[in-house]
């Protein structure tokens, strides 16, 4: 089973990838557009944008663990994953920076620096920014595989800082970011704990 | 329900009746705006009373009738400002609380005023998970609760008050976060301490006693000095808070001396 759903991972185009990553999008700006959303559109925006950032991100996260662990490769999707996140992240801050703060460039500015919320939210985002910059073969070869690999362990920052920043902007203590932090230590954890990938028996799993 | 115009209503505009009942933080039916408005039709408000109790002459159980009666509504249309930085204009019906508490008889040593929310878990959902610590309390100082600003509300836009906006009877106090107008009021009580509530219990470091809006006194997490108007749609932009919600000049003489920075 694990030698057919890699096969049929193999064959699965990554612009297909895309093509869902791209529904929840196409979602929202439906929603905005039909007046889908609730009483206060900026926040529902600013939040949808948010959270799927996150999924995509703790996504691009699970494909090393998923690999070593079930031996299923999602190794050709990792990138898009991650763009994906990246593409989502920087919308998340576009619609805060146009909507919610109406480009009130000094208030936003001090916020950025004084609010730990925003602080974990804006440090996640630049290093989700480096990471997406970075994502394409020429940097791969610039930089060299292991010093790529070093800055791409970035990732397992910014994944704890989102989380804090969705706790920190809360006013009560919230339930799911708590799990979604925890879904990432775990995923930390997983690689640490499995430095390679289990021998699944039958050689078939093996590639 | 109607109620006589009063002076102290704004002439900005209302927002609708949609987003005043579907835009809520009651989170005694949830934490997200919208579960009050899902869940909250649960809820029993028929009967209802209300305990008068502690340094009053006529303590008792009141119904919201006997509290704002038909002829004694007035409309205030009035700003309201969450602690979380956004906005209403909100045209609330009820009566001056003054009016009810002159009734009860408030002796001499009363200094504060105590508010209850009620405890029905079975009918508020939220209040089945430590969120907050239930019931839900609030408190003003004795002055704050006899201002003319302060009103009891039991209705808005013309039509009793919806369950997700506070039934049968909260608190309204225009100058403060939101979150001191308490909703679905079963207790008041006159003290001599200083009550603390729910929120200051809570983060102490986040909400004080007072919790007047104030543009200078940011939330720790968060600054105050703009709000977001609900309803002002996807570029409307955002405006500057104003000290006391607008209210200074009816307000700001009862916190002449005191260090707002200090007690927030």
């Amino acid at each position: 089973m694990r030698a057919a759903l890699n096969g049929w991972l193999r064959r699965l185009p990554v612009w297909a990838l895309w093509l869902g990553g791209l529904v929840p999008l196409a979602l929202l700006v439906w929603d905005t557009l039909t007046g889908g959303l609730g009483i206060d559109p900026i926040r529902d925006i600013e939040h949808r944008l948010g959270r799927t950032a996150l999924y995509f991100l703790v996504a691009s996260l699970a494909v090393t663990p998923a690999l070593r662990i079930l031996g299923i490769s999602f190794m050709r999707f990792r990138r898009a994953l991650g763009l994906l996140c990246f593409t989502y992240a920087g919308l998340h801050v576009l619609s805060w920076m146009l909507m919610d703060m109406a480009l009130l460039w000094g208030a936003m500015a001090r916020d950025v620096v004084k609010r730990p919320y925003l602080v974990f939210g804006m440090a996640a985002f630049v290093m989700l920014l480096a990471l997406a910059i970075t994502s394409n073969n020429w940097s791969v070869r610039r930089m060299g595989a292991q010093a790529w690999r070093r800055l791409h362990r970035l990732a397992y920052l910014a994944a704890p800082l989102v989380t804090l920043h969705w706790i920190w902007a809360l006013k009560t203590f919230p339930l799911e970011p708590v799990l979604w932090l925890s879904a990432i230590l775990l995923l930390l954890a997983s690689r640490i704990a499995v430095p390679r990938p289990i021998r699944w028996g039958a050689p078939a799993a093996a590639k | 329900l109607t109620g006589k115009p009063s002076p102290y209503s704004t002439d900005q505009t209302p927002n609708t009746l949609e987003e005043i009942t579907n835009y809520n933080n009651f989170y005694e039916f949830g934490m997200d705006k919208t579960d009050p408005a899902r869940r909250a039709g649960a809820l029993d408000t028929d009967p209802w009373s209300v305990e008068i109790g502690g340094m009053v002459d006529r303590p008792g159980s009141y119904a919201v009738d006997d509290l704002a009666p038909a002829n004694a509504l007035e409309e205030r249309i009035y700003r309201l400002r969450c602690v979380e930085a956004w906005s209403m204009v909100i045209p609330w019906i009820g009566v001056p609380l003054a009016g009810v508490l002159d009734r009860a008889g408030v002796q001499p040593g009363a200094k504060f005023v105590a508010f209850e929310t009620l405890h029905r878990p079975e009918q508020m959902p939220g209040q089945n998970r430590p969120i907050l610590d239930w019931p839900y309390k609030e408190g003003l100082r004795l002055d704050e609760a006899m201002h003319p600003l302060t009103i009891l509300a039991t209705g808005l836009y013309g039509e009793a008050l919806p369950n997700q906006n506070g039934a049968p009877i909260r608190l309204v106090v225009p100058w403060k976060y939101g979150f001191k107008s308490i909703k679905s009021i079963v207790r008041i009580t006159l003290t001599d301490r200083q009550p603390v509530s729910t929120w200051q219990a809570m983060q102490p470091r986040e909400y004080g006693f007072y919790a007047n809006v104030n543009p200078q006194v940011d939330h720790p997490r968060w600054s105050q000095a703009t709000e977001r108007r609900i309803g002002a749609g996807l570029f409307g932009g955002r405006e500057e808070t104003l000290m006391f919600n607008g209210y200074g000049d009816q307000v700001a003489r009862l916190y002449a001396g005191m260090d707002l920075a200090k007690d927030y």
